[in-house]
């Protein structure tokens, strides 16, 4: 199935009602995205685009067996959203909102691990773009259309540069299986190892492009952990080549306070670990269709 | 967001630990009549910038009489304080701050920050304090007490009292300490802070344990619900071009090259100005229009490109997904109509409504520099930018 999400993913908006839930949701649907029903606190019993809105998540998993949630509720309130999700069993939990506070983020990450690791939600994001399986379903906000279903996997941490890499490929008739952001904020739900130890069990992928930037030590973890454990190729870009040390660059995770957290750095790191890099943005295309045929050409 | 040492020793003596004692001042004046009340006969005088490493720079002065004090005060005031943390555009002095001076014994560090693996607020402290954290890192890497804090249950007394009996501290002084390291964990919580650190806290000769220097700076994303701390905003402080920017809403770091950039998507905007490095050239700005952009939000941010004196040339890259390129294409010729772009100007518009975007572009009859890929749009706006310059030389 790709990872993930697929076509037959049941999955609930929280923020539902609000303009930005209600834009999406409709993306979504229109995309394939099996929708069922929504969630917005005093509203519960009326429907919204065709579905039924509920008060609280609990509800909406008893009614909809809903196994999926993407989060569009504001900043202060956000945290509190996820982890009303991950209370209610929600399996899958995609947070958008950007601009939620680190202290926040960390209680989250702790109130998570309260459940059995069976039971335990999985988190992306916050300040993603979120999730696309091509062809199949969207939990997100990227443009449907400039993915081609396809078997290579794709994980970063910018929405925009992400879609620059999708369409370089997509030019080449090159397809993604899925398509996850993991976001920009410096707590984060699913790292960058997360995603790829999922896109090496995953049998409808052959490669994965991995897509980060300055700031943080989630690029050099998963790195090592790609040299040790991963035996499908990774491909890497790391941006911000020109970003100056102590400055914040748009992401609030996205600047460079210790040692290792510039893109050459990391770049070094990566390179070490016998990932291949991808130098420049505009090379994403060529440098993924040259690693899938040198692939097919060792098989 | 960053606040002034004054002002983060206020909050820390607020929780309790212990400061000099010390007051404002905005002019000679006021700095010696400031001496009168501290009392005593020898001061410290500090120039209140956004910047550690100040004492090199010639923004901290030993005072022991008025005079020395009101030269001190009127060398400072209204100079720029270039340290190797402010980089050579430096940072305004326009406030003072006049302490006692302390007797000092020993010299400790004590730091709380982000640790962005552990996703948990960490204590680092050094008894080799009196040198920037990375100097200690090197000269005496055994000196360093780390703990984390669970966000859980917070911080424990043990571990407190476990950094305090790590420094080596005398049996008098553990209590103190161990006060001292829970009190500013508390204001680090409580605040919502992303960096406190105290470099050097000291003990004095007569045995207490003072914080000589504080740096503090705060979660953006936390301010919504900290009003005391975004009161202590000091605007002198900032990039004049990042203020005009970040009061209109639009996320902008000034850089020192020549190519403005206006971009949708932090990861993007990136990944242009390293396209536009690989090219040849240096961007002058980061800047992400972000989602959801109206023609008015592009026209300021045109604006807040060309603020900036050194900007040649501004490159336009929008992969739209929740944009519409359309929408970005009229808010182009708006900027170019109502502000008046007269350097090269060079657009990108892919994704949403790309073609409908490219047409109001070409049947505008502006002179704009129209470019498919990304490599071709920095490839573009390097060469505008070379001819430029090359005819401007002529």
């Amino acid at each position: 199935m790709a990872i993930l999400l697929n076509r037959s993913t049941r999955v609930i908006v929280q923020g539902f009602t609000g303009k930005i839930g209600s834009f999406h949701a409709e993306d979504m649907k229109r995309y394939g995205t099996k929708l069922v029903g929504g969630v917005t606190p005093g509203k519960g019993g009326q429907t919204h685009l065709g579905l039924p809105i509920f008060n609280t998540v609990k509800g909406a998993v008893r009614e909809t067996r809903a196994e999926a949630s993407i989060v569009f509720v504001p900043p202060p309130f956000a945290a509190d959203s996820i982890m009303e999700a991950a209370d209610a069993g929600i399996k899958l939990c995609v947070c958008i909102t950007d601009g939620i506070p680190s202290q926040d983020m960390m209680q989250v990450k702790r109130y998570m691990r309260r459940y059995r690791f069976e039971d335990r939600m999985r988190l992306v994001g916050p300040n993603c773009a979120g999730i696309i399986t091509p062809g199949q379903a969207l939990m997100g906000i990227m443009p449907g259309s400039i993915y081609l279903p396809g078997r290579v996997g794709i994980v970063g941490r910018s929405g925009t540069l992400g879609y620059e890499a999708a369409s370089q490929m997509k030019a080449l008739g090159i397809g993604v299986s899925t398509s996850v952001g993991i976001g920009g904020d410096p707590i984060n739900g699913s790292s960058f190892k997360d995603v790829l130890r999922l896109f090496e069990q995953d049998d409808e992928t052959d490669a994965v492009v991995m897509i980060g930037e300055i700031g943080g030590p989630q690029e050099a973890e998963a790195a090592i952990w790609a040299r040790d454990d991963m035996r499908k190729p990774l491909i890497a870009y790391i941006a911000g080549l020109s970003a100056p040390k102590g400055r914040r660059m748009g992401h609030a995770g996205a600047i460079i306070s210790a040692f290792g957290e510039s893109a050459q750095e990391k770049v070094e790191i990566l390179k070490e670990a016998g990932v291949v890099i991808v130098p420049t943005p505009s090379s994403f295309g060529d440098v993924v269709a040259d690693t899938l045929a040198r692939r097919k050409q060792a098989a | 967001m960053d606040i002034h040492e004054y002002q983060a020793k206020e909050l820390l003596a607020r929780h309790g630990v212990h400061v000099p004692r010390g007051g404002l001042a905005y002019s000679p004046e006021q700095a010696t009549y400031r001496a009168r009340e501290i009392g005593g006969g020898k001061w410290v005088l500090k120039a209140q910038v956004h910047s550690g490493a100040r004492g090199k720079a010639g923004g901290i002065k030993v005072c022991t009489n008025d005079e020395e004090i009101s030269n001190a005060a009127e060398a400072m005031l209204g100079r720029k304080l270039v340290t190797h943390q402010t980089g050579p555009r430096g940072k305004l002095i326009s406030r003072l701050y006049l302490e006692e001076a302390v007797d000092i014994a020993q010299e400790l560090y004590l730091g709380f920050v982000l640790d962005r693996k552990e996703e948990r607020v960490m204590i680092v402290a050094s008894a080799a304090g009196g040198m920037e954290i990375e100097e200690i890192a090197e000269r005496a890497p055994d000196s360093i007490i780390r703990a984390t804090v669970d966000p859980g249950v917070g911080m424990q007394r043990f571990q407190a009292r476990e950094i305090a009996f790590g420094l080596g501290l005398e049996d008098s002084l553990i209590g103190k300490a161990t006060e001292t390291i829970f009190s500013c964990y508390q204001v680090f919580r409580d605040y919502d802070a992303s960096m406190l650190e105290i470099n050097p806290l000291v003990v004095t000769r007569d045995g207490s344990l003072v914080a000589l220097d504080a740096k503090m700076s705060f979660d953006e994303n936390a301010l919504f619900r900290r009003p005391e701390i975004s009161e202590l905003r000091d605007k002198s402080q900032e990039d004049p071009r990042e203020t005009f920017a970040s009061d209109r809403g639009l996320s902008y770091v000034g850089l020192d090259g020549n190519i403005g950039c206006i971009i949708n998507g932090a990861g993007l905007a990136m990944a242009t100005m390293d396209m536009i490095k690989i090219a040849g050239g240096e961007p002058a700005n980061f800047l992400d229009i972000g989602g959801g952009a109206s023609p008015e939000r592009v026209a300021k941010s045109f604006r807040a490109v060309l603020g900036d004196k050194n900007v040649e040339t501004i490159l336009v890259n929008i992969f739209a997904g929740i944009n519409r390129c359309d929408w970005v294409a009229e808010g182009v010729i708006k900027a170019i109509r109502e502000v008046g772009v007269n350097v090269p100007l060079v657009v990108r518009l892919s994704g949403t409504r790309a073609e409908e975007g490219r047409k109001i572009l070409a049947d505008s009859g502006e002179a704009v520099i129209v470019a498919d890929t990304l490599a071709e749009a920095a490839e573009k706006a390097v060469a505008a930018w070379r001819a430029a310059t090359k005819k401007k030389a002529a």
